[in-house]
C-alpha cells in the first residue's frame, strides 16, 4: 500500500517559489491500477516521482507499506527503490546495452550472479514477449518494443509496485493497446501494482481501477474510473471529459504524425 | 634514395619510436591523472551527482590553468619539477613528464564533455532501480559515454603528438628533434620532408583506427 500524507512540493529556482504539489493524499491499494490524469503541467509527474523519492517533498509523508520512507537515505533508499520498478514517458534504455543487458541492469546493482542474471532477464523477456530480441540494441527496436523492454526491466527485481510515467504517450495507438495489455496483464499475473500516469482519458478507462485528477498541484477528485466517468464531481474533470469525447478517436496518431 | 635511407634511416626510425613512445606514455599517464579529475568535475557539476560548486570550481580553475598555460613555457617552467620526478630533464623520460602535466588538465576536460553528453534521464532511471552513485558512474555514464571518451583518446593523442615537436626542440629526441636539427638548422630538406611524410602517416593512421573503433562500439542509430 502506498499512502500520501497532506504532501506538499515547493520547487525553489533562485527568488522564484513555484508550488508543484498542494496537500496531496492519496492511498494506492495493493492491487490497483491507479489512474493519475491532469492536464500538461498540473503536476502528475511530480506527484509520482515522489513514491520513489526522486524528489523529496516539503511538506508531508510518504508511507509504503506501512513504514514512513520520506527521510529514507543511502542504503535503506536504494532498497526502497528495488521494490518499485519505474518505466518513463521516452524508455529511458541504456543505449549502448543490448535489450538483456538492459533487463539485467536492475538485477547487476544487486550484485547477484551473472548466470542467474540472464536467466531471469530471458524469461522476463519471454513475458514481454520479445525474447527472440535479447542480442538487439535499443536503437535498432521499434517504440513499443523499447518500452516492453522497458517494462521487462522494471520488473527484474520482482517489484511489488510499478510506476508508469506517460508510458504510451510516445506510441501510437495500436502499439498502445498492446502496451496497455501487457501492463494489465503484469498487473494481473504478477499482482504488480500499478501507478500510471496518462494525460488520455482512453487509457485511464481501458487500465485503470481508480483514477485520481490533479490540477494546479491539486487532487480535485478521486474514485472509482467508472464513477468518475459516469458522475464527475469537479469541473476540472467534467473539462477533461468534455475535451475528450469531441476528441477523435485517433488522437495519439495524429499527434505523431504531427 | 638507397644513399638517403643508409645514411638517416636509423636516425628516423629511432626518433619515430621516440615520438611513439613520449606520445604514448604521456597519454597513458594523462588519462591516468585526467580521467579520474574528469569524472570527478563532472560528479560535483551542479546538475551531477553528487554537486559540490567548491570542489567544482577549483577543479575548474586547475583544468583551465593548465590548458592555458602554452606547452613551450610550461616545458621550460616546470624543468626542477621533471628532474624531481624521472631525475632529467632530458630525453624520452625528461618529455612524459611535462608532456603528461600538459594533456592531464586538457583529458579531464575531454572527458567531463563527453560525461555530460550522457542523457541525464537515463542516469535517473538507475536511481529509480536503486543504483549507488559509484555504479552509475561506472555502469551507465562510462559506459553510455564510452564511444565518446574513446574519440577523446584521439584527440589527445594527436595534440600529444604535435607537443613532442616542442618537447623535442629542449632535447628529448624524437621526429621534431631531427626535423629541427637536420631538417632546419642543417638545411637537409629532404630529412625534413620524410620527418612530415612520417608524421602525417602515423597521425592519419592513429586516426582512422581510433574512428573505426569508436564506430564500431556505438550503438545508436548512425
Ligand atoms: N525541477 C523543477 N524545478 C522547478 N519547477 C518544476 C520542476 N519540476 C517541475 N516543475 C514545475 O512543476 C509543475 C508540474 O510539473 P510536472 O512535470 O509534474 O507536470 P506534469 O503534470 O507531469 O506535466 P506533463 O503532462 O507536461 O508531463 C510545472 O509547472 C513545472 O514547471
Ligand atoms: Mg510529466
Amino acid at each position: 500500500m502506498i499512502e500520501l500524507k497532506h504532501v506538499g512540493k515547493v520547487y525553489q529556482a533562485r527568488d522564484e517559489r513555484h508550488r508543484a504539489l498542494d496537500d496531496v493524499s492519496l492511498t494506492i491499494e495493493d492491487g490497483d491500477i491507479f489512474g493519475i490524469i491532469g492536464a500538461s503541467g498540473a503536476g502528475k509527474s511530480t506527484l509520482v516521482r515522489h513514491i520513489n523519492l526522486l524528489e523529496r517533498p516539503t511538506e508531508g509523508r510518504i508511507i509504503i507499506d506501512d513504514k514512513d520512507v520520506t527521510d529514507y537515505q543511502g542504503k535503506e533508499l536504494r532498497e526502497l527503490r528495488k521494490n518499485i520498478g519505474m518505466i518513463f514517458q521516452n524508455f529511458s534504455l541504456f543505449q549502448q546495452r543490448t535489450v538483456l543487458q538492459n533487463v539485467t541492469f536492475p538485477l547487476e546493482i544487486r550484485g547477484h550472479a551473472k548466470a542467474e542474471n540472464i536467466e531471469r532477464a530471458h524469461k522476463l523477456l519471454q513475458l514481454v514477449g520479445l525474447d527472440e530480441m535479447w542480442k538487439r540494441y535499443p536503437s535498432e527496436l521499434s517504440g513499443g518494443q523499447q518500452q516492453r523492454v522497458a517494462i521487462a526491466r522494471a520488473l527484474a527485481n520482482n517489484p511489488r509496485y510499478m510506476l508508469c510515467d506517460e508510458a504510451t504517450s510516445a506510441l501510437d495507438s495500436r502499439t498502445t493497446i498492446q502496451v496497455l495489455d501487457l501492463l494489465k496483464r503484469v498487473n494481473r499475473e504478477l499482482g504488480v501494482t500499478m501507478v500510471v500516469i496518462t494525460h488520455s482519458l482512453d487509457v485511464a478507462q481501458q487500465i485503470c481501477n481508480r483514477i485520481a485528477v490533479i490540477d494546479g498541484g491539486v487532487i480535485v477528485e478521486e474514485g472509482l474510473t467508472q464513477d468518475v466517468f459516469a458522475n464527475p464531481q469537479s469541473d476540472v474533470t467534467r473539462e477533461l471529459l468534455a475535451r475528450g469525447k469531441a476528441e477523435p478517436q485517433s488522437t495519439l496518431d495524429m499527434e505523431k504524425e504531427a | 634514395m638507397g644513399e638517403f635511407l643508409e645514411t638517416y634511416g636509423s636516425l628516423l626510425a629511432s626518433g619515430t619510436v621516440d615520438t611513439l613512445v613520449m606520445t604514448c606514455a604521456a597519454s597513458f599517464f594523462a588519462y591516468v591523472i585526467g580521467l579520474p579529475l574528469g569524472i570527478w568535475f563532472a560528479v560535483t557539476t551542479p546538475t551531477g551527482l553528487r554537486p559540490n560548486r567548491a570542489i567544482n570550481t577549483i577543479l575548474g580553475w586547475i583544468i583551465n590553468i593548465g590548458r592555458s598555460i602554452p606547452f613551450i613555457i610550461l616545458l621550460v617552467a616546470i624543468i626542477p619539477f621533471t628532474r624531481l620526478i624521472v631525475g632529467t630533464s632530458l630525453g624520452v623520460p625528461g618529455a612524459v613528464v611535462p608532456l603528461t602535466v600538459a594533456a592531464a588538465p586538457f583529458v579531464a576536460r575531454v572527458v567531463e564533455q563527453s560525461l555530460a553528453e550522457v542523457d541525464s534521464s537515463l542516469i535517473e532511471a538507475a536511481h529509480s532501480f536503486g543504483a549507488n552513485n559509484f555504479q552509475i558512474i561506472t555502469k551507465v555514464m562510462l559506459r553510455e559515454s564510452l564511444p565518446s571518451l574513446v574519440r577523446g583518446v584521439a584527440i589527445t593523442f594527436v595534440s600529444l603528438f604535435g607537443y613532442t615537436a616542442m618537447a623535442g626542440t629542449v632535447g628529448a629526441g624524437g621526429l621534431g628533434d631531427i626535423a629541427i636539427r637536420y631538417g632546419y638548422q642543417r638545411y637537409m630538406p629532404d630529412v625534413m620532408l620524410v620527418c612530415i611524410i612520417i608524421c602525417v602517416v602515423m597521425v592519419q593512421v592513429f586516426q582512422s583506427a581510433i574512428d573505426w573503433l569508436a564506430r564500431h562500439i556505438d550503438k545508436r542509430k548512425h
